[in-house]
């Protein structure tokens, strides 16, 4: 050991002691009410520990007293930067349990697709936009959030709510689409490229951007399988997993488009990984309209799907029809079964465990965030204060979904 | 994508794995299950996971249950998930355990098992032994109870905080 060594060791005991310090649960960088537990050394972590827990509302719990349609609504509630793809989770775990996934028709599962890629693309954007604004970027922050906006418009548009939609029922989708909202959509796909690559002007040659992210949380390939990271986090270390390519559901198997995967596996890779993952959604978006079919948008299936509001008005057995799917549901055969998807934040997992009656027996829902967040004080260890901001927006966690 | 089925190659290929330890197995809308004691719990881990072939390397997540009422079997249960990234297929292995007992933690095989396996403990108060730090997670270190089981009331307890929570009886 030098001498040199020696005296640096030195003043770090002198000038500093342990400490412990909380960051959150209100903290404007702690996207949402997570409490960091951080133990620190002058500016450098000795352990980082999330203490989650402050919006735990019990979803599972509140999922075993309802009905399954009834059901819906609370996953809009999980992610809700990306209601749309909670639902698509949702239904398609009821669908599995009921045997009906492959009857589904084709024009109910683009939209669901579609909607499903527009939800990617509002996540990833306020992902970036706030892990921008964290960085002290606040220009990229407001240009993402913009964009964002033409998301939710689009939501709006087709369910009639911007943030919790409940577009999607078993058996299908609420609303058909019309001529408009596949314009706007158009116009989205045609606007986001562009918008992108001002992003790109402004943070991914940006110097301290760079600085900030670059070589900051990186985590190999096999830990991060290991930890069970998922979606871009996982993609970001180089893991080519993503289940719309590898066990692909609903009709992702009928759409040309590529996987990208980082090399690091830093908070910059994930940066990356999230805005080629954007591009990637719009040319299935693009695909999905240029080849979208006509026909029904639920599946005629009368014990699970309702009739047509519209219809209810003036035929009395639609009413009387209507009154039972939503007083008395429906009942789902024994049995139990396990759904995955690919959500924005990585895999949402659905587990229902069905005793033959209209209620789930057990209901258990995977959520990335949570799965992601464990992985905190691994990442943080012998970082700065400053990186562990970095780290936690590049995971992208959202309280809703991780405290259920 | 593998098709699950009774005759295919890689369910052949897993009953031969985790062989006698399989008290038994279902496939259920193309799932494949195996129901094993705790005690084989972690050789069976160790060997899918390391098994070439299987190679289920990646956990997504540690369920827990209570079958109250639901059959004749032991009370509580643990579910485990998982997914071979390389071969691209689920399998769910299921541990049925009496209330109060406790099973062996899979952290040491899939470090994804740990905030998992502190939630069932939360919720269900199922015990796993191994696990580097087994508390609570989403609910307060004081709470009393497990909600999640069947036996909590959905409104909860009554107390200082919940003044429409049922009544506790008196043991």
């Amino acid at each position: 050991m030098s001498e040199n060594e020696n005296i640096e060791d030195r003043e770090e005991l002198l000038s500093t002691k342990k400490v412990t310090i909380s960051m959150g649960p209100q903290h404007p960088s702690a996207h949402g009410v997570l409490h960091l537990i951080l133990e620190m050394q002058g500016e450098k972590i000795l352990r980082a520990e999330p203490d989650i827990g402050y919006l735990h509302r019990g979803t599972e719990k509140i999922a075993e007293n309802l009905l399954y349609h009834q059901f819906t609504p609370y996953t809009d509630r999980l992610d809700y930067m990306s209601a749309m793809s909670n639902n698509m989770a949702y239904v398609m775990a009821v669908e599995k349990a009921l045997g009906i996934e492959g009857d589904i028709p084709d024009r109910a599962e683009y939209l669901r697709v579609i909607v499903a890629e527009l939800a990617r693309c509002a996540s990833h954007l306020l992902g970036i936009g706030a892990w921008a604004v964290d960085m002290g970027a606040l220009t990229a922050f407001l240009y993402c959030i913009r964009e964002r906006e033409m998301c939710l418009d689009l939501f709006e548009m087709i369910s009639g709510a911007r943030m919790t939609c409940s577009y999607m029922r078993v058996g299908g989708v609420r609303y058909d689409a019309d001529q408009k909202f596949f314009d706007k959509v158009r116009d989205f796909v045609r606007i986001l490229p562009e918008k992108l690559d001002e992003y790109n002007k402004l943070l991914t040659g940006n110097r301290i951007w760079i600085q900030r992210n670059r070589d900051i949380g990186a985590i190999s390939a096999e830990d991060a399988i290991n930890f069970g990271f998922t979606g871009p986090n996982l993609r970001a270390s180089g893991v080519p997993w993503d289940i719309r390519k590898d066990t692909p559901y609903s009709v992702y198997d009928r759409f040309d488009f590529d996987v990208p995967v980082g090399e690091k596996g830093d908070c910059f890779d994930r940066y990356l990984l999230r805005m080629a993952e954007m591009r990637q959604s719009l040319r299935i978006i693009e695909q999905a309209l240029d080849s979208m079919p006509d026909g029904p948008i639920a599946v005629d299936i009368p014990d699970v799907v309702p009739p047509a509001k519209d219809a209810i008005y003036d035929n009395m057995e639609n009413l009387i029809h209507h009154f039972k799917y939503v007083s008395s549901g429906f009942t789902v055969p024994e049995g139990e079964v396990y759904s995955a998807i690919e959500g924005p934040k990585g895999i949402l997992g659905v587990y229902i465990l069905s005793d033959g009656t209209e209620k789930p027996y057990r209901l258990k829902l995977r959520v990335p965030s949570f799965v992601n967040l464990q992985v905190m004080d691994f990442l943080s260890k012998e970082t700065y204060m400053a990186d562990v901001v970095a780290i936690l927006s590049s995971l992208d966690p959202v309280f809703g979904e991780c405290d259920k | 994508m593998y098709d699950i089925s009774e005759d295919s190659h890689i369910v052949q290929l897993l009953k031969k794995v985790v062989g006698t330890a399989a008290l038994s197995h279902t496939i259920h809308r193309g799932e494949l299950t195996f129901e094993i004691g705790k005690d084989d719990l972690l050789d069976v881990c160790n060997a899918v996971k390391s098994d070439e072939s299987i190679k289920l390397d990646f956990l997504h997540d540690v369920v827990g249950m209570d079958y109250l009422d639901l059959d004749d079997g032991p009370r509580m249960g643990v579910i485990y998930h998982l997914y071979s990234i390389q071969n691209a297929f689920n399998l769910r292995l299921k541990v049925r355990l009496d209330d109060g007992e406790h099973i062996p933690s899979v952290t040491g095989i899939w470090r994804a098992a740990d905030w998992a396996e502190r939630e069932a403990y939360d919720l269900y108060g199922i015990v796993f032994d191994g696990h580097p730090d087994l508390r609570r997670i989403y609910l307060a270190p004081d709470w009393v109870g497990y909600p999640l089981r069947k036996d909590y009331p959905l409104k909860g307890y009554k107390d200082e905080y919940n003044p429409f929570g049922e009544e506790k009886e008196d043991e």
